[in-house]
């Protein structure tokens, strides 16, 4: 595993530019002062290919996160009436046509695990895609960062206005900036709570104080969480509270497709006069705009790094100075290590997208999607749980006939109410009898999308022949509603009484 | 343990000059966070002992600003739960004892309360399944010496049985050995009569003998058919349940000594809507009647 080797020399002129400036601000290093700073990191902004598909991502999950919890669905009345809702209360989550309920957790389960699949696979394809793209920490420090870029200007005008004298001009512009971060976390946070609540209620009720206190406390915790992750911590969460860098190494190797400078090309590098031969240097300017522009801080030429997520900002900023330098671009690239070596050693590059871990890890993920999906299809829109008497798991009648005890749990998942004509099959003339009703069938009306209990007693006739234990099964049936359960009748007869 | 303190070589840190085995500690400074964590720690502990009860004295101990007693608290807990249990107790005096076990609400409700209180109260004799045992009946069949409908039930537990109070259940079979009001081998003759009338193979000469006895003495309470009388709490001798037993020793036994089993009266010592859903607990776990 030889991807995460940190081969930046001892001490890189990057760090020291910078830790300079906050060892000059005077609150002290190692030596003496109370605790280390952050290196402050002035990423800046970048255009080109994938600087657009972030674009694109940060539009298109932050649009399904603020809009999905006011799509409406219809339901009948009674029943939420909002697309995707985690109804805490009710006990039920609602997803469109979808309606879970809480024993029916083992489908998220089923989704957590495809994620994890999914995420296994797209690593081991193409690196860390997800931190790069598409992880919450990410699009929202992308966020935080436009703001950022708007009230501060771009990241040499953000450094002067750091190391400036406090001054109105830079009052207004750090207030205005947490300001709006501010605001956008409180942003965070409301469309958060909407997921648990009737949306256009909950925007009322919250404003006049009649909200559920665990509206505000939620909406207060992901306010606080968003502005300091994404204003504060940023990077430090990836680098040091995330799990996620320490995971996804092991799914990397030679093959994945990672951000990578091209050393065998750009080596040696040096700065670069117009006019100049090429011949006998690398293709690298040392313009250090891959440094520049990355949100991690970190200098990618110094190879695969744990802080590297893999975002390709650093891609678009090379590509830029290649093409002005009329070289080739694709210094610095999504590239796989053995395809590299491959072409620095003169070979054709080859690439294997099929190979043992990832034909693994699509295999389980079709394994546990088809499972689930498998599952959630397959669910009938009755529901029944048999629970029989243990104490005394069986009774004998005064005539010698035999009855046990159950308690059925019907659940009618439609949203209409339902009646259930319930039996009872394994034993021949049992005689099915609950408080109120009594024959070979008794009936009960279930409410819609509740389940109801009823103490059922089977009656087996005297002198019937039978083991000690009997398989048995209930059946319900509503039209063409019905669902069955296994479960066993005890005779008795190996304890006569 | 202590030395000089002195400068390390690798890192340039001063130690704190304490040593153990040979390995020094740096004076690294604390991290940031953990230092605030800790001086918010101070601050909260002085705002907590204003605030909450924190010293003991002699006598007493500081009660805090805020007042708080956790021994109040559990009280006004129970008085909130002896409220809410107030309006449960309501519901059962109104509703009559079919409309409990007809509405699911008060019928889930009752449960509830029965199985707590029989849990309490009467699986000491009945057993925690209901099932009794050898002189203790068996509240899960369809045998009722008193009567298996809801009223009959409720009336047996509010009055009890044998227990002297007004309005108890009262039945008494005599002690026909020990009193001597039958001879020995009559006692025998009967206990096979007996055995022949819940069907099972008995001695045909000793049946006969027994029969005009059965007649004088029996027949007021058990019936000319042996079948009792739930008027009277009188078994039936016909069916294949026996409160003390089903074989002649058992038979002869209550013959000869006439058991009868006290029942406490629970009038005076559960509520009447305790009773209430008990009553329900037991019926709808007999099955009905």
């Amino acid at each position: 595993m030889p991807t995460l080797i940190d081969n930046r020399p001892p001490e890189p002129e990057t760090r020291t530019a910078v830790s300079a400036a906050a060892r000059a601000k005077g609150k002290g290093d190692a030596k003496g002062g109370l605790y280390k700073p952050r290196e402050p990191i002035y990423p800046k902004l970048v255009h080109g290919k994938w600087r657009n598909v972030k674009w694109a991502l940060l539009i298109i999950t932050l649009g399904i996160y603020y809009i999905t919890p006011w799509i409406r669905w219809h339901r009948p009345d009674g029943f939420p009436q909002q697309a995707a809702l985690v109804d805490f209360t009710g006990r039920r989550f609602y997803f469109f046509d979808i309606q879970l309920w809480p024993q029916e957790v083992y489908i998220f389960t089923g989704l957590l695990v495809m994620s994890a699949l999914a995420l296994f696979l797209v690593t081991a394809l193409f690196g860390r895609l997800w931190c790069g793209y598409a992880c919450p920490q990410t699009v929202w420090t992308d966020l935080y960062i436009v703001v950022e870029r708007l009230f501060e200007g771009d990241r040499n005008a953000r450094m002067r206005l750091d190391a400036a004298p406090l001054s109105f001009d830079k009052i207004w512009r750090k207030t205005g900036k947490h300001l709006t971060w501010l605001a956008i976390a409180f942003g965070t946070g409301g469309a958060w709570i909407f997921y648990f609540h009737d949306a256009p209620t909950l925007i009322r009720t919250f404003w006049t104080g009649d909200a559920p206190v665990t509206a505000y406390v939620s909406c207060f915790l992901l306010t606080c969480t968003t502005y300091i992750f994404a204003g504060w911590m940023r990077e430090q969460v990836c680098t040091y509270m995330c799990p996620w860098p320490r995971i996804q190494g092991a799914m990397l190797d030679h093959h994945s497709l990672q951000v990578t400078y091209l050393g065998y090309r750009g080596e040696p590098r040096a700065p670069h006069k117009k006019g100049l031969s090429w011949e006998g240097r690398g293709d690298c300017v040392d313009c250090r705009q891959c440094v520049v522009v990355c949100p991690m801080g970190i200098d990618i030429r110094d190879g695969a790094q744990l802080e590297c997520i893999n975002c390709g900002l650093c891609v678009d900023a090379c590509d830029d100075i290649m093409t002005k330098m009329g070289r080739p671009t694709g210094l610095i690239a999504y590239d796989s290590e053995a395809a590299v070596s491959h072409r620095g050693s003169g070979q054709k590059a080859r690439y294997f997208p099929v190979r043992s871990r990832t034909i693994y890890y699509a295999l389980a993920l079709t394994i546990v999607s088809g499972l689930t999906l498998w599952s959630l299809l397959a669910r009938p829109d009755a529901d029944l749980h048999v629970i029989r008497d243990r104490n005394p798991v069986f009774v004998r009648m005064h005539d010698g006939a035999v009855r046990d005890g159950y308690t059925l749990k019907i659940g009618n998942r439609t949203f209409v109410p339902q009646r259930f004509d319930v039996s009872f099959e394994g034993v021949p003339g049992a005689r099915l009898s609950h408080p109120g009703g009594e024959g070979q069938h008794v009936s009960i009306v279930v409410p819609a999308d509740q389940v109801v209990p009823l103490r059922v007693f089977v009656t087996a006739p005297p002198n019937a022949e039978l083991d000690a234990s009997v398989p048995a099964r209930f059946v319900i049936r509503s039209g063409d509603v019905q669902a069955e359960a296994k479960t066993v009748f005890l005779s008795g007869a190996a304890n006569p009484q | 343990m202590a030395h000089e303190r002195e400068t390390d070589h690798a890192t340039g840190v001063e130690t704190t000059g304490h040593e153990w085995d040979g390995i020094k500690e740096l004076d690294n400074p604390l991290p940031r966070w953990w230092l605030w964590v800790w001086y918010a720690c101070i601050a909260f502990s002085i705002g907590y002992w204003v605030a909450m009860p924190a010293w003991p004295g002699l006598h007493s101990y500081t009660k805090g600003m805020l007042h708080q007693s956790d021994r109040a608290n559990v009280g006004k807990e129970l008085s909130a739960l002896e409220l809410q249990r107030g309006q449960g107790a309501a519901m059962l005096r109104t509703a009559s004892l079919e409309q409990i076990e007809k509405d699911p609400k008060l019928q889930a409700y009752a449960q509830q309360v029965g199985q707590s209180v029989f849990g309490d109260n009467c699986a000491t004799c009945h057993g925690i399944g209901g099932t009794g045992g050898k002189g203790y009946a068996n509240l899960r069949d369809d045998v009722w010496l008193w009567g298996g409908k809801l009223e009959d039930i409720q009336y047996t537990i509010t009055h009890g049985i044998r227990t002297g109070a007004e309005g108890a259940r009262m039945s008494q079979m005599p002690a026909f050995g020990r009193d001597e009001l039958l001879k020995p081998e009559q006692i025998d003759d009967l206990t096979e009569y007996v055995v022949k009338l819940s069907n099972r193979p008995a001695d045909a000469g000793a049946v006969a003998r027994a029969a005009p006895i059965y007649e004088t003495q029996c027949v007021a309470c058990h019936g000319v058919d042996g079948k009792g009388n739930q008027e009277l709490g009188a078994p039936n001798l016909t069916d294949a349940d026996w409160l003390y037993g089903s074989d002649r020793a058992s038979i002869r036994g209550q013959i000869y000594a006439g058991n009868g089993g006290v029942m406490p009266t629970w009038g005076g010592r559960l509520s009447p809507e305790t009773i209430k859903a008990l009553a329900v607990y037991i019926h709808s776990n007999a099955g009905g009647q």
